[in-house]
């Protein structure tokens, strides 16, 4: 046993315990305000993880079930930052939740508590687990909004699908120790070494790719996705679209590139037509959207494509450029998310959007900065995130002509992207009529919140430096 | 101190000023605006006047900087001056500083406009600046985006929409394809000497024991030729350019007719043609069949046109097919003749559309049905526009004619039959419809209401500036063609291989052709 790799988990799981208890004796006026200390709680975490080095030996607890290595500690910092911009956004959102907002952020750290575990799964035991605590925390968080129909429905499409899908996951699991005997990575490695074209093992590892499909909302898994994020609270579907999506982007690392490598070098073509067709199929149907966030939800789906262009290379380059894709759609959804939540208080239509540009010229500058992130467009983190992605499939191009054709793909889905995009700054500073110009007044640590998700997708594209150079040290944890 | 940085940093910085400034000081916006512009308009004739004495840094660049930006990818800030770009960035920095001084027009949401054209200012020049091909195309998208925006956001016209819309679809694809090529020819090269350093490349291909493979060049060559040919409206890929322009506000259809349309042709000379050789030779007969396209099919479109835009953007696609014919040549004074041409048609193009935006604000039309007779009531502009029109018909004494006559001169020995159907394209379908939009909006007796002309120095001063740019380099064409010839040479050399000598034209003799050229243009 080695409790004392799991620090940042439990001090996690204190601050949300605590978190509870403190909720006893506040009064109802202030409870709102628990947020940000559970913010602030969590960026001292984030703090003390900086306090040691990364690991250059993966150290591993629970009988080889967790381990703790450079990837785990990256992941455990970018889920801790999302939470943070969250609860932040959350305190905003307070106001619209009837009852048991104290309940409401604590859920928020259980989440937490098990992405950070997720990212440190060494054994389909543990990703089953972790997965599951992050699963039930979103059943309550989603259909949070009790007095909302359109809430109570999201939670019931997202409780049948993520059933649905944990049951995918377990009957792989199944099947993976049926056939290899072993459900630890490090076991499974030595077993897919010797063995790669077991066939059960490969419907077991096929349904575990359905099941994690699922979380990150990829072709043919996608379904769900528009649904929940519309009907989500807002801070909610933040969560979902970037903590739910990254957590189930470091569990395919884990179990696809970590354990069974020889099995996954067999499955590229699988993995390409999955992100090709999920590319264009977020980009296509995200074309006549309304609701923004529904658009979020279909342009999600298409990142989930993107990310899964940098798995499909199986080597070094192509995941670190997901990480740093993912470290750019972190800052720039937080800020979009932030925007909608303070902008779109009665309907989530674009049209809502009308008049931002004089009701507020910072929301409007920042969602325009995170629209065009998402884009990919220069100098912001969405275009280093998009060109580290494409190089590193065009690279791949000489051993498969195919990854020519993903590239082409991929690009087709960045201009078709962008129409949909504009769409939504053309809103912002184009609509004639703007029915309510009352001005928005934004607090201080939402400004704040905005204030890092603009430095962050500005530095991500203007000094790739730093952060590559944590990605590529961080994905050195996978040894190909 | 170099005066290159501050060329195209002057106007990033007043963008980011500009965004800290209250929207409702909006004589200080437009201040900060013109004063950045006027900066690098200065900076860039310091630059143009110090070149010839500036020491010459590697590769033949002077003013050159290079900063370390992302060391693990070997991509690097890295700027730097010769004879292709020199007489680029000069026009740049002028179309730039008439079109920030020509948008008073500019009447709602003033404060974003001036961000997004101080955006799009920087990043053109920057562009053009670029000695690492990853800040090449950075700068690029970075001038590009704007372009979308601003025609969405401040355009004209009932076909507003769907002009936005296809600009938007035709340039993301031509930009993108063009980042599929250059990545393609950065993993190109063999591991360990990957480098996007566009001097070292050059360095690296002259060895012709460096050769690319035929099978990258088969891949990489056409997507750069069809992702940059895109970008300038290569025909038949030109149909977002008229209705892009015609729609567009003023100030964005100057800059990117004039200056950011030129990226392309840049682009093909500096990195396309001297990288591979052995597909110029395939391609290149190609692109001299589809410059007539450009010449003779947008002249015969451009003489249908009722709309004043219109007509002057398909007349700007149609002078890009000598600039193509130029480089389909791939000889030295033909090339020398295409850059000519980019220099002359910024000017051309941002002088006219800078003159039909004064119309369209005075008169409140640009169908040419309804003018008539204007030269009475606005003699300043009528004289300029007549002038600038003249020149698009390649009238001596314009920097237009001594381009032109060098890319014919060029063209002749390999593409006979398509020169001369071009210099009748020139001569007399664009004789055809400039005349004819001079008669009809300039003259006749249709009576006219009172409008006023540009009046005072301030008010005229962006025309003169882009006229006397015309002017000068019509009239001394050496002043561009002797940087060039000394700059192109090598790339020609390198992009004509083996034949190198059947194109060149001995050294000695070029100089008097060039001469020759530039004689009758006196």
């Amino acid at each position: 046993m080695n409790f004392s790799l799991t620090y940042l988990e439990l001090a996690v799981v204190a601050l949300a315990l605590g978190l509870l208890l403190l909720e006893l004796w506040t009064p109802t006026a202030l409870k709102p305000k628990l947020g940000y200390v559970a913010a602030a709680g969590l960026a001292l975490i984030l703090g003390w993880s900086f306090a040691d080095t990364i690991p250059s030996e993966s150290a591993t607890a629970f009988s080889q079930m967790y381990v703790r290595d450079g990837l785990a500690l990256f992941f455990k910092r970018f889920f801790l930052m999302a939470a943070i911009l969250v609860l932040i956004m959350s305190v905003e959102f307070s106001d619209r939740i009837r009852m048991g907002v104290g309940e409401f952020y604590v859920l928020i750290l259980f989440a937490l508590t098990g992405m950070m575990f997720a990212s440190s799964a060494n054994d389909l035991i543990m990703v089953f687990v972790s997965l599951e605590l992050i699963t039930i925390s979103f059943y309550v968080l989603v259909s949070f909004q009790r007095s909302r129909m359109g809430s109570l429905e999201a939670g019931v499409k997202y409780l049948i699908m993520g059933a649905l899908s944990s049951a995918f996951l377990i009957f792989g699991i199944a099947l993976v120790f049926g056939s290899a005997g072993t459900t630890n990575f490090d076991g499974l490695l030595q077993v897919t070494k010797g063995a790669a074209d077991d066939k059960v093992l490969w419907l077991g590892l096929l349904l575990v790719l359905a099941g994690l499909g699922f979380k990150i909302a990829a072709f043919p898994f996608q379904m769900w996705a528009p649904d929940v994020y519309q009907g989500a609270p807002t801070p909610v579907t933040a969560f979902l679209a970037v903590g739910s999506k990254a957590a189930g982007i470091v569990l395919l690392l884990r179990v696809f590139l970590g354990a069974v490598p020889p099995v996954t070098g067999q499955w590229t073509k699988l993995l390409m037509v999955m992100a090709a067709i999920t590319i264009l199929y977020g980009n296509l149907c995200a074309i006549p959207q309304r609701n923004l966030k529904r658009l979020l939800g279909y342009s999600s789906i298409a990142n989930a494509g993107y990310l899964l262009l940098g798995l499909s290379v199986l080597n070094a380059s192509g995941c670190s450029a997901m990480l740093y894709y993912l470290a750019g759609y972190l800052f720039t959804l937080a800020a979009a998310f932030t925007v909608i939540c303070l902008v779109a208080r009665e309907s989530d239509d674009i049209s809502s959007l009308a008049g931002l540009s004089q009701r507020s010229p910072l929301l409007a500058a920042c969602l325009t900065l995170a629209m065009v992130s998402l884009g990919g467009i220069p100098p912001l983190a969405g275009f280093f995130g998009k060109f580290l992605l494409l190089k590193s499939i065009i690279e791949q191009g000489p051993v498969n002509p195919g990854y020519y054709c993903l590239a082409g793909t991929a690009l087709f889905g960045v201009v078709v992207s962008l129409y949909y995009y504009f769409g939504v700054i053309r809103a912002i500073y184009l609509s004639k009529e703007a029915p309510d110009l009352t001005p928005i007044t934004v607090s201080v640590p939402a400004r704040l919140s905005l204030g890092v998700c603009v430095i962050g997708m500005f530095y991500l594209g203007l000094f790739p430096q730093t952060a590559l150079l944590v990605a590529q040290e961080a994905v050195s944890a996978l040894k190909f | 101190m170099s005066p290159l940085p501050y060329i195209f940093c002057l106007p990033l910085l007043a963008a980011l000023l500009i965004v800290v400034i209250p929207r409702n000081y909006k004589f200080v916006i437009r201040g900060i605006s013109l004063l950045a512009t006027f900066g690098s308009l200065v900076a860039a004739i310091t630059m143009f006047c110090q070149f010839n004495g500036a020491p010459i840094m590697e590769g033949g660049f002077r003013f050159v900087q290079k900063i370390s930006w992302v060391e693990s990818l070997g991509i690097n800030y890295y700027v730097g001056v010769d004879g292709i770009n020199l007489g680029l960035i000069l026009m740049g920095a002028a179309v730039a500083f008439a079109a920030v001084a020509v948008s008073n027009r500019i009447q709602t949401s003033e404060k974003e406009f001036y961000i997004l054209l101080m955006v799009m200012i920087g990043g053109i020049l920057g562009a053009f600046a670029s000695l690492d091909l990853f800040c090449f195309y950075f700068f690029h998208e970075l001038a590009l985006v704007p372009t979308f925006i601003m025609i969405g956001v401040w355009g004209r016209g009932e076909n507003k929409n769907f002009a936005t819309f296809q600009i938007t679809l035709y340039l993301s694809i031509g930009a993108l394809l063009v980042l599929i090529g250059l990545i393609a020819l950065w993993l190109s090269l063999p591991e360990g000497q990957r480098t996007f350093d566009i001097v070292a490349l050059t360095e690296y291909f002259k060895d012709p024991a460096h050769r690319m493979g035929s099978g990258a060049q088969h891949l990489i060559f056409p997507l750069l030729l069809f992702g940059f040919g895109i970008l300038v409206s290569l025909w038949p890929f030109h149909s977002w350019a008229p209705l892009g322009y015609g729609s567009a506000p003023t100030a964005t259809a100057m800059l990117h007719a004039g200056v950011l349309k030129k990226f392309g042709l840049y682009g093909l000379i500096r990195i396309a043609l001297p990288f591979m050789p052995d597909e110029v030779k395939s391609w290149m007969h190609i692109l001299a069949y589809l410059c007539l396209g450009n010449i003779l099919f947008c002249g015969l479109v451009a003489i249908r046109q009722r709309d004043l835009n219109l007509l002057i953007g398909n007349s700007s696609v149609a002078h890009m097919g000598f600039a193509f014919l130029g480089i389909a040549s791939v000889s030295l004074i033909g090339i020398t003749g295409t850059i000519m041409i980019m220099v002359a048609h910024g000017f051309l193009a941002a002088l006219t559309f800078a003159l039909s935006g004064y119309l369209y604000e005075q008169t409140g039309t640009l169908d040419m049905e309804k003018m008539g007779g204007l030269l009475r009531r606005l003699p300043f502009i009528g004289t300029v526009m007549i002038m600038a029109m003249l020149a698009g018909c390649g009238l001596p004494g314009f920097a237009n004619f001594p381009g032109e006559a060098m890319v014919l001169f060029g063209s002749w020995n390999q593409f006979s039959l398509i020169t001369v159907l071009a210099v009748w394209g020139a001569l007399v379908i664009g004789g055809v419809y400039m005349l004819r939009a001079i008669r009809t909006i300039w003259h006749g007796d249709k009576a006219q209401p009172e409008y006023a002309d540009a009046a005072g120095l301030w008010r005229k001063f962006p025309y003169a500036l882009l006229l006397a740019g015309l002017l000068v380099f019509g009239c001394f064409p050496r002043l561009l063609t002797d940087p060039i010839k000394s700059s192109a040479e090598p790339l020609v050399r390198m992009a004509a291989g083996e034949g190198a000598k059947a194109v060149l034209i001995a050294p000695s003799d070029d100089v008097t052709t060039i001469r020759a050229a530039t004689h009758l243009s006196k």
